[in-house]
């Protein structure tokens, strides 16, 4: 069984986000960039999967400009065992993104498809799920857990309430959360085998999809600042504070 | 226009995350429908017709939708929602499932964890775990949007709308529900608490979160955690406060332990008086906070449960 796990490149997650004087985004000048830490335990899932035996082929696709292509190297660092980097300029929307995952999921026929739950940039949380329905598969979201058996997925979801689990027929799609598992760290002689494994390019306007979204940017701010308050020095000032000055309790 | 919500509940009883969606809707402008997809939830349908602002429920009562599997409810939310101008789900984990499925249905945007409504086609919501906030503008035929909760307040009840039944049947036959293990709480929800205590790694171990109960009872406060007190096993996964957890933001919260990392930050810095313990008075944690005591934890909160 093949799975297929879609990466995307986001600022670091450490990094200070800083709004364009403009308002027209953020500065992501001369800004470290990385994987989205939810697509690195996606990557990571997978490959435990295929080192278990339960899978064949970890193929991971990412869409974006030409520097989405160390993304891919790290991807394949990490243990996967090919790379597709679908070419563009424009930035597309979850739906557009989903879209041409679709073209590559019908391509490749993998058996599940990993990815994240959340892109740390946009925090769409859309994109599987859009997927799933494009292609008519079951999915399970904000997984803590997968376990394959018979043709099936189990996946145990992170839920408002606690969790769920739910059985999805395969091919089926997958979102990691974050305790799914812990990501290794990619060895050098491993980064060094990766610069060899296969890396195809593709431009995005040969999937035959329109890559323009309906929805436009007016403006990003920064948000309202806090003002940060004052340093108490006991329990009973806290105490008189709260009761007194901020009337919350 | 024409809005449809779908409720969010769990067949016994309406979630108060709707009532703030409604809230959110009549922003927006026009008749406002709730579409409560479950099984045997014919009193969250009277509910859901109490909620003023409300002009219709539907309700679409069958096993299909009993544990909100996204494939099922998100095949109902598109066939009936072809008739709407805007589609809305409070961004919980269960709108958060099937509306963006919906949305790629209809061939449309979604425009997820929306805070503010500026007008029918232009939407505000953050990005960057809150760091930047984005207003965007919709040409979409459908609007598709997940509302973030804690941004709205509840809209009033005292309505009584009409119920219509829904005898439409999606069932995928993709996806089967196996089990649920449920977190059982006599606090109330942390995304709707008045009063918010939340306990990080400081606390060094799950049985040390028993000292936030005390205070937690006094104040009848939900009792929350940073993603690391959650990954460490102190507490489960449902009590994460958060960019990739829970979004509250009560009156008053008491970050304990907690360094106060952006992500952290994302899920409670819009909270009206925030207080913060921690022994290390560098922590990030104190320049957002109205109160800081720089302490020891294992000191501070008997002391504070005594003298509340
Ligand atoms: C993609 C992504 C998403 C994330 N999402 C979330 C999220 O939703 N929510 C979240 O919380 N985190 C999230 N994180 C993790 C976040 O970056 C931090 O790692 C986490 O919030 C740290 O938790 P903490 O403050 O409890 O732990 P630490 O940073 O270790 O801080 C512990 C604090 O306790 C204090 N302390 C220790 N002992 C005592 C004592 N005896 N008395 C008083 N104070 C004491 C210390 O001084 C320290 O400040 C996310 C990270 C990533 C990469
Ligand atoms: N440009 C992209 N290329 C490949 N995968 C992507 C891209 N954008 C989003 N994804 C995948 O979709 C997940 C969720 O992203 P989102 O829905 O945008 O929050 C990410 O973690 C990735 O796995």
């Amino acid at each position: 069984m093949k799975i297929l796990v879609p990466v995307k490149r986001v600022i670091d997650y450490n990094v200070k986000v800083r709004v364009k004087a403009d308002l027209s985004g953020v500065d992501l000048a001369n800004v470290k960039m990385a994987l989205n830490p939810f697509c690195e335990i996606a990557i990571e899932e997978a490959v435990r999967l295929k080192e278990a035996g339960s899978a064949t082929e970890v193929v991971v696709v990412s869409i974006g400009t030409a520097a989405v292509q160390e993304q891919l190297r790290t991807a394949l660092a990490l243990g996967a065992d090919r790379a597709l980097h679908i070419e563009t300029d424009l930035n597309p929307d979850s739906l557009q993104v989903a879209k041409l995952l679709a073209k590559v999921v019908a391509d490749e026929q993998p058996g599940l498809v990993i990815l994240g739950k959340q892109a740390i940039d946009s925090d769409n949380n859309q994109t599987g799920q859009m997927l799933a329905a494009l292609t008519g598969m079951g999915q399970g979201t904000f997984a803590s857990k997968v376990v394959l058996a018979d043709g099936k997925v189990q996946v145990t979801r992170e839920i408002d309430g606690g969790l769920q689990t739910v059985e999805l027929t395969l091919p089926a799609v997958v979102s990691t959360d974050l305790r799914l598992n812990e990501p290794r760290y990619a060895s050098l002689p491993n980064i060094m085998k990766a610069k060899k494994k296969p890396l195809d390019v593709k431009a995005a306007d040969s999937f035959g999809v329109n890559l323009q979204s309906n929805v436009k940017l007016l403006k990003v701010a920064a948000p309202a600042t806090r003002q940060g308050g004052i340093k108490v020095e006991s329990v009973a000032q806290l105490v008189d504070k709260l009761k007194h000055e901020a009337k919350v309790i | 226009m024409a809005i449809l919500i779908i409720a969010e509940h769990n067949n016994q009883s309406l979630k108060g995350e709707t009532r703030k969606v409604v809230q959110a809707a009549t922003a927006i402008g026009g008749d406002i429908t709730v579409l409560v997809a479950g099984f045997n939830c014919a009193g969250v349908a009277a509910e859901a017709a109490a909620i003023a602002g409300v002009s219709k429920v539907l309700s679409a009562d069958n096993a299909a939708y009993e544990h909100q599997l996204a494939e099922n409810v998100a095949a109902l939310v598109t066939e009936l929602g072809k008739d709407y101008s805007h589609i809305l789900a409070a961004a919980t984990t269960t709108g958060k499932n099937f509306l963006p499925r919906v949305a790629a249905l209809l061939d449309v945007a979604q425009i997820s964890d929306v805070i503010a409504i500026e007008s029918a086609d232009t939407f505000v919501r953050p990005i960057y775990a809150g760091n930047a906030i984005a207003t965007v503008q919709s040409t979409d035929s459908i609007k598709v949007l997940t509302v973030r909760p804690a941004a709205f307040r509840a809209a009033e009840t005292g309505n009584n709308a009409a119920v219509e039944t829904i005898a439409v049947v999606q069932d995928a036959g993709v996806s089967r529900f196996i089990s649920a293990e449920l977190t059982k709480s006599e606090r109330p929800e942390l995304t709707a608490a008045r009063v918010v205590i939340s306990g990080g790694r400081g606390m060094q171990n799950g049985e040390n979160f028993a000292l936030l109960n005390g205070i937690a009872d006094k104040l009848g406060a939900a009792i929350g955690a940073s993603r690391a007190a959650v990954d460490a096993g102190f507490v489960p996964n449902d009590m994460q406060v958060g960019q990739t957890g829970k979004i509250v933001a009560p009156e008053l919260y008491i970050a304990v332990g907690i360094s106060g990392a952006i992500q952290h930050l994302a899920g409670m810095k819009d909270s009206k008086v925030i207080v913060a313990i921690n022994k290390d008075a560098e922590a990030p944690i104190f320049q957002i906070a109205d109160y800081g005591l720089v302490a020891d934890l294992f000191t501070v909160l008997p002391e504070l449960e005594q003298q509340l």
